[in-house]
């Protein structure tokens, strides 16, 4: 409880929070509860984040995609039939910032710039982040190295398939991206007191003259390696290649449009350096995060083509969040630029559809408007809307059934489609609890056992005063709430932000 | 960079605003607030009803009153009223900027410090008070807690004086709801993991070793309220015997004669039974906060009449094997125990997310009006202060809210605002933002 409150503050300003995680892992079975080929939800309030809502219609799957989304479809008669009467159903929710799936911490904090290290080198299949995610209708997550470094690590879009292997995870054909951060974190205001960093950069100014360097670099780096290529392209022998940089590579891809940046940001003047760094290098950003400033420059953000991912209504925990407002989505929304609403725990990304509702009594957006914010906008902000984030044939059927109106802060999701497969069944998680806590109970009761033939095994060859003293010493029954519980990650808002 | 952004962060705000105060406005007067549905909580709802405001009480509610000259009424065809919510446990005014330590005043150094008062050290002019408004919030407990960046892990034991507030008032005197409203303790935990920040890293500690230091702290608890207890009765006793006076068992005192309640922080199974016990045995009236494994003391919170003030519904449960929805079918499955609960935000920047917290608990089971009641008349019960809060009836002090909608529900706005009966104002310094942004010149190419 203490230890709780004293980490909530310590983990707000860097994702140290995962190098918490590692820790025992009870995962409910895999989840993936039928595959037929044909599926036909049937007779739901379908929103279809492209073009509006249908209030009563039917969405055929075929073969994990979307074949027709309408009035009354017809399906062969060994199809799944869903009945969703009385149900709504959006596409899956996407999370343009996320740190879940990860195995340890989201941050390698002893450099600047560690654009080397990669977050999928270290996806964790097995973090029930995912489960929980998935059952608040998250199909899709960006991925993210945490805000500790100017330029920070490689990242990944992957799709929630609980169950399958972390290989099973990455989002087939999505560009790969990269983490950068401005302001507080990277200059590392909140943490250098206590730990004790003197690692550059302090400043604003230093954030700046990282990237300026770094890209500086990459652009000779580049130049090199471009040169060797037209030189060896055209038969020169005996040409020596430059030296791989690891550090350098992934910059290079962002150069060359290979590699998308999610910037976390907060205040209007880094957002402007960054886009002028970037606009002079060549080079796009893709998205800004947090951007919780966005709003006082939002004319610009929309000139240079940049995304925004940002929260719904946090603020004031920390300087550069004092001025935060809740209507940032919905303004920047209505000076052009494509907006999304993300979680950056993994607990807020269970109520997506409730954050992103609240822009519409925030700004005055439009219901649609609104779905979008979790739905298509953070799609186009990572390059895969072509494959999701709308209800429209052709695409995935990545699809999440609700049993209320989900722009409320009332609807449950009871089932969460990804590739047409039943990833997440509200019922059968209810059905299925109580043989999980009979196994649960048995595991106990068998370590128990263990725990007492071991004792005997120790007592055996020693006389029977001994044994007397060692009742004495017995410990009591240890109870399943007094296992040793380690701070959660997503208990500790403890994100990037 | 300034070393006071915060200055130029309100003076925006005054410059938006004309004249108030962070959005402070209120205007003193008579209302008549007409053809409303009312939610009186009392009773059914009223239909097409009028609830009339004088001298800061509700004067009349009811389907067709007279409305007499000179009181300034409020159509409000189409519209809701409540009671204006109640967020039972904040750290509303004691901290402002979470990561700045001078902004914050949450955490004293010391176990023991019955004596500190949270109205003391709250700003009345924070920005999180009318931002805070907006979302309907009309009254708060503000408490102070033990951890945070500054205390290095170390944390009372007895953290203070817990207050109530209005959410308005342009001095703390004016705010006071009830300067003392608990007293705060913060239950001791097995911490089996602590954080080295000298190495940044989690450290482990075997269970019994972590077990033997609770029941150490555990003891010291019980040892200072047996003290506090033999105090109480010197003080009472009168008998002219002559003692040291200790201002922080004096604070206690008001504990030990059962006048004011412990407002207990305890979230495992174990600190929940234990910190039952210890207020059974020293006769006190216990509230429970936090609650996080509340469930499985169901039965025990019920026989002992212990209403809990659950976290959020909105955080992730306990352990990797909960149920995923595990925190927020709880407040259903403790009502249905018949234990009473309540909904708050513990903290003051999503303190707005009251509601919110509780229509996830609607979603899972919980009847609409029973979590309603959980952010207006339950808090109000739990402290004693329902003579003059939580529901819409004649003679109450007239914090009310005016809706277009469901209160509970995330799309909802609060159109109209009523603390101590007056007319209050929901600008505040992020709406004041807003609109200087949103009118903000496109800028040249």
């Amino acid at each position: 409880m203490k230890l709780r409150i004293l980490t909530l503050g310590a983990f707000l300003f860097l994702s140290f929070a995962a190098t918490l995680a590692a820790r025992e892992k009870t995962s409910p079975a895999a989840a993936v509860y039928a595959a037929p080929s044909v599926i036909l939800i049937r007779n739901a309030t379908i929103l279809t984040a492209s073009h509006g809502t249908i209030d009563k219609g039917d969405i055929l799957i075929k073969d994990g995609k979307i074949s027709a989304v309408g009035g009354t479809l017809k399906a062969p008669g060994d199809a799944l039939v869903i009945d969703a009467t009385g149900q709504f159903v959006t596409t899956g929710i996407i999370d343009c910032h996320s740190h879940i799936a990860v195995d340890g911490s989201v941050n390698e904090a002893s450099v600047s710039v560690s654009s080397m290290v990669n977050i999928a080198d270290v996806l964790n299949s097995d973090d029930i982040s995912i489960y929980r995610d998935l059952a608040g209708g998250v199909t899709t997550a960006n991925i993210l190295h945490g805000s500790a470094n100017s330029i920070g690590g490689q990242t990944v879009v992957i799709k929630l398939r609980w169950g399958q292997p972390a290989a099973r995870l990455p989002f087939e054909g999505a560009l790969p991206g990269i983490k950068f951060a401005l302001g507080e974190n990277p200059k590392r205001s909140n943490l250098r007191a206590i730990s004790g960093s003197d690692r550059y950069p302090a400043t604003r100014m230093g954030v700046e003259e990282t990237i300026r360097s770094a890209f500086t670099e990459a652009r000779d780096y580049k130049k090199a390696w471009d040169d060797f290529n037209k030189r060896a392209a055209a038969g020169e022998k005996n040409l020596l290649p430059p030296r791989r940089d690891l550090k350098l590579d992934p910059l290079v891809e962002v150069l060359e449009g290979k590699r998308l940046v999610h910037a976390h940001c907060y205040r209007e003047d880094e957002i402007l350096m960054l886009l002028r760094v970037a606009k002079e290098f060549g080079f796009h950003i893709q998205t800004l995060q947090h951007v919780l400033e966005g709003y006082k420059v939002a004319d610009e953000i929309a000139a240079a083509g940049t995304g925004a991912s940002t929260f719904s209504d946090w603020w004031a925990y920390k300087v550069e969040a004092y001025d935060a407002i809740p209507y940032n989505a919905a303004l920047m929304t209505k000076r052009g630029v494509v907006v999304s609403i993300n979680s950056d725990d993994a607990a807020e990304a269970t109520h997506l559809n409730q954050e992103a509702a609240k822009s519409i009594a925030y700004g005055g957006l439009t219901r649609d408007e609104a779905l979008k914010l979790v739905t298509l906008n953070p799609a186009i902000q990572l390059g895969i809307e072509k494959r999701v984030g709308s209800i429209d044939a052709g695409k995935d059927a990545d699809l999440v059934i609700y049993n209320h109106d989900p722009l409320s802060a009332f609807a449950v999701v009871e089932k969460t489609l990804i590739d047409g497969l039943v990833y997440f069944d509200r019922a059968k998680d209810i059905a299925g609890r109580a043989a999980l806590e009979k196994e649960k109970k048995e595991l106990q009761e068998k370590a128990a056992k263990a725990r007492e033939q071991e004792k005997e095994k120790e007592k055996k060859p020693q006389d029977k005063k001994e044994e007397k003293k060692a009742e004495e010493k017995k410990p009591e029954g240890k109870k399943p709430e007094e296992k040793p519980k380690p701070p959660q990650g997503d208990q500790l808002e403890g994100g990037a932000k | 960079m300034n070393p006071f952004p915060r200055c130029f962060a309100l003076m925006s705000v005054f410059a938006a605003l004309f004249g108030g105060v962070g959005g402070y406005a209120q205007s003193a007067g008579d209302y008549a607030i007409t053809h409303a549905k009312i939610f009186t909580l009392a009773g059914p709802p009223l239909e097409d009803g009028t609830v009339v405001i004088h001298g800061g009480k509700i004067a009349a509610v009811g389907a067709a009153l007279e409305i007499s000259a000179g009181v300034q009424v409020i159509d409000a065809k189409g519209l809701q009223v409540y009671p204006g919510l109640f967020d039972a446990v904040t750290q509303m005014g004691l901290r402002e900027v979470g990561s700045v330590p001078a902004t914050v005043d949450t955490t004293e150094v010391g176990s023991f410090n019955a004596d500190l008062l949270a109205a003391t050290a709250v700003l009345p002019s924070s920005a999180h008070l009318p931002v805070t408004r907006a979302a309907g919030i009309t009254q708060v407990i503000a408490a102070p807690a033990s951890g945070g960046l500054d205390s290095d892990g170390a944390g009372s034991q007895i953290a203070g004086q817990a207050s109530a507030l209005h959410m308005a008032g342009w001095t703390v005197d004016e705010m006071l709801l009830r300067r003392s409203a608990a007293m705060v303790v913060i239950w001791p935990s097995v911490e089996t993991h602590s954080f080295d920040f000298s190495t940044f890293s989690v450290k482990e500690k075997p269970f019994t070793e972590a077990k033997k230091e609770y029941d150490k702290q555990v003891d010291q608890l019980a040892a200072y309220f047996e003290q506090a207890r033999h105090y109480a009765q010197v003080l009472q006793a009168a008998s002219g015997a002559s003692f040291a006076r200790d201002v922080k068992l004096d604070a206690l005192a008001p504990v030990i004669r059962g006048e004011l309640p412990l407002l207990v922080f305890a979230d495992t199974a174990r600190e929940i039974r234990d910190s039952a016990e210890f207020c059974e045995k020293q006769k006190v009236k216990m509230i429970l906060a936090g609650g996080t494994e509340a469930w499985k003391m169901k039965d025990l919170l019920r026989s002992r009449e212990i209403p809990v003030i659950l976290r959020p519904t909105l955080g992730a449960p306990p352990e990797d094997d909960s149920p995923y929805d595990r925190m927020m079918t709880q407040p259903e499955e403790l009502r249905a125990a018949g234990v009473k609960v309540v909904f708050a935000s513990f903290d003051n920047s999503f303190s707005r997310r009251l509601g919110q917290q509780a229509a996830n608990a609607v979603a899972h089971g919980l009847p609409h009006d029973e979590a309603l009641k959980g952010v207006t008349l339950y808090p109000a019960q739990i402290f004693g202060l329902d003579a003059q809060l939580g529901t819409v009836e004649t003679g109450k002090t007239a914090n009310l809210i005016v809706t277009n909608g469901d209160p509970l529900d995330v799309t909802t706005e609060v159109r109209y605002l009523f603390i101590k009966g007056q007319l209050t104002s929901t600008d505040n310094k992020q709406k004041a933002l807003y609109e200087k942004y949103l009118n903000r010149p496109k800028p040249a190419r």
